[in-house]
């Protein structure tokens, strides 16, 4: 690990004044990503800009219906809330699809948007990446890419976003609020957040140097049956080979959006309007220009069984029970 | 180490010859203008942490970890360091009652903090009803997760009791109950290359009935 300074930040505009004024330094909030990659000196900044005293760690009402989560509300604590229990119960059901209890307690969810992406060969320094060192090449093209992205990558990254939380937060349409030094402020839309990245795959996200999250809202209630289905290689603690959040509607019609498949949370407003004729129906829109390797081709046709056990659990073809374990 | 080892010269203990025989390589391998000019020493914090229900203060460089204060710093090496990267739960101490990965944690980030490691839920002779329930459930094998899977499992019991809900729920909103499908998917950030995860469950389900 390169050596670093180390501040804590009263306010969520001082912490951005201070991450601007600083060339090569970071906001860190619960830091179980950052600190696995600065071990790695993937990550190497010159100066950490903790957040944990600068209020973000509540979640409260707004007044539209909706909630407002603090950047540094625990995934935990986020998804331990009554409200988002009650009212949004596909973001409870992914979040606890993710990560393991003590990564729960600790990351926050700011960071859980900004987790960088599990591709082995970005977490394998003696690859070519060009997330890590623009234009060195993509290993993983060519490479071994069971696990990787199927749609929205490039010819110059195919990494997926590995995060089960935000794909419930876009079928929410929830918000991302930020703070930018000086202390303006602006809301993005999730739909925008994670950016198609094209062939700067290392610019991840929509926000600017120096600009904090500060709150990810959610809107009204939506009602609804919701769902989080994750298929992965072992029952618990795992990426996502596919995963699917729906809030389906008693007339069958709802919202769908697809994890583990593409550089962001995979959500085709005009493919979830077919719900009603059926998953193929679905995944063939939202899938319509795929570009898979040989060895993630398996994802369509997955995305597409993973989506018709959500469709039947919702018309209650099938009891919506837990996975089986092993005893 | 006992008083004993530290009174004899010729005994030297497993992490003194693992840390000597490290230095007098790097110490061979070193070029020389290394050793004439070092680099300036790196930017260091005083951290105070309420270990065990005890509070002191240590200098330690930033990037100390969470772990590597506790094993090095405080010298409370029950904390186990496995994989380091937060997959395999070894180094799983409660910070203010919650459980967390010490090793994905800076110790700067926990200055005021309590800290509750394996050696302040139990000693020998007065074990912790979750150390004795492993105890007698052969809860383990070779013994060095064990630490972590202890801490883990004490404080999973805590999570179901507070109500925090799980993958393996069938209705969210409910309040969950300690079975053994809960208690398995609660402890999957908890390894165990032995194999003892029966058993594990075993003991868990004594103190959670008790």
């Amino acid at each position: 690990m390169k050596p670093f300074t180390y501040a804590r930040a009263r306010t969520a505009a001082e912490a951005a004044d201070m991450v601007a004024g600083r060339p090569g330094a970071k906001f860190i909030a619960g830091g179980t990503n950052l600190l696995d990659l600065m071990k790695l000196e993937i990550e190497a900044p010159g100066h950490l800009v903790d957040v944990q005293d600068a209020g973000l760690d509540r979640i409260e009402a707004t007044p539209d219906g909706g909630l407002r989560i603090g950047a540094f509300v625990t995934n935990t604590a986020l998804a331990a809330d009554d409200r988002v229990r009650r009212d949004h119960a596909v973001l409870t059901r992914a979040i606890v699809a993710g990560a393991s209890g003590q990564l729960r307690n600790k990351a926050s969810t700011a960071g859980n948007l900004l987790q960088r992406t599990r591709c082995p060969y970005f977490y394998d320094t003696a690859q070519a990446c060009n997330k890590r060192r623009p234009g060195d090449g993509c290993a993983a093209i060519g490479g071994y890419s069971r696990q990787l992205g199927v749609i929205g990558t490039s010819r110059s990254c195919i990494a997926t976003f590995p995060g089960d939380m935000a794909v419930a937060m876009r079928v929410l349409d929830a918000a991302v609020e930020t703070v930018m030094p000086g202390g303006a402020t602006r809301t993005i839309p999730i739909a925008e957040f994670h950016r198609l990245w094209g062939d700067t795959p290392h610019i991840e996200t929509a926000l600017r140097p120096g600009e904090l999250i500060t709150a990810v809202t959610l809107p009204r209630p939506i009602g609804g049956r919701h769902f989080y289905r994750k298929v992965r290689d072992r029952a618990s603690y795992a990426y996502a080979l596919v995963s699917v959040a729906a809030v389906i509607q008693p007339d069958g019609t709802g919202r769908v959006a697809f994890g583990g498949v593409a550089p962001r949370p995979w959500r085709v407003e005009e493919a979830e309007r077919l719900l009603p004729q059926g998953a193929a129906a679905v995944t063939t829109r939202a899938f319509q220009g795929a570009t898979p390797t040989p060895d993630n081709a398996f994802k369509l046709p997955l995305a597409t069984r993973t989506l018709a056990a959500v469709i039947a659990d919702a018309k209650g073809e099938t009891a919506s029970r837990p996975p089986e374990l092993t005893p | 180490m006992s008083d004993r080892e530290h009174g004899d010269p010729l005994r030297v203990s497993r992490r003194g010859a693992v840390a000597g025989g490290i230095a007098t390589a790097a110490a061979m391998t070193m070029p020389a203008e290394a050793q004439v000019a070092p680099a300036p020493p790196p930017p260091a914090a005083s951290v105070t942490l309420k270990v065990n229900g005890r509070a002191s203060a240590l200098a330690m460089d930033t990037r100390t970890t969470l772990l590597d204060a506790l094993r090095e710093h405080w010298k409370l090496t029950g904390t186990k360091k496995g994989c380091d990267h937060g997959q395999c739960g070894a180094c799983t101490v409660l910070v203010n009652g919650t459980r967390i990965n010490a090793c994905l944690s800076l110790a700067v980030q926990h200055d005021g903090d309590e800290i509750t490691t394996i050696e302040g839920l139990g000693r020998p002779g007065k074990l912790h009803p979750m150390q004795a329930a492993f105890v007698a459930h052969d809860g383990y094998q070779c013994g060095y997760c064990t630490p972590g899977q202890v801490c883990s499992a004490v404080a999973v019991l805590e999570e179901i009791k507070r109500g925090v809900p799980s993958h393996v729920q069938a209705d969210i909103a409910a309040k969950p109950a300690p079975t053994p499908a809960e208690m398995r998917e609660r402890m999957s950030g908890n390894i165990c290359r032995c194999g003892a995860y029966s058993n594990i469950i075993r003991a868990m389900g004594e103190v959670a009935g008790a």
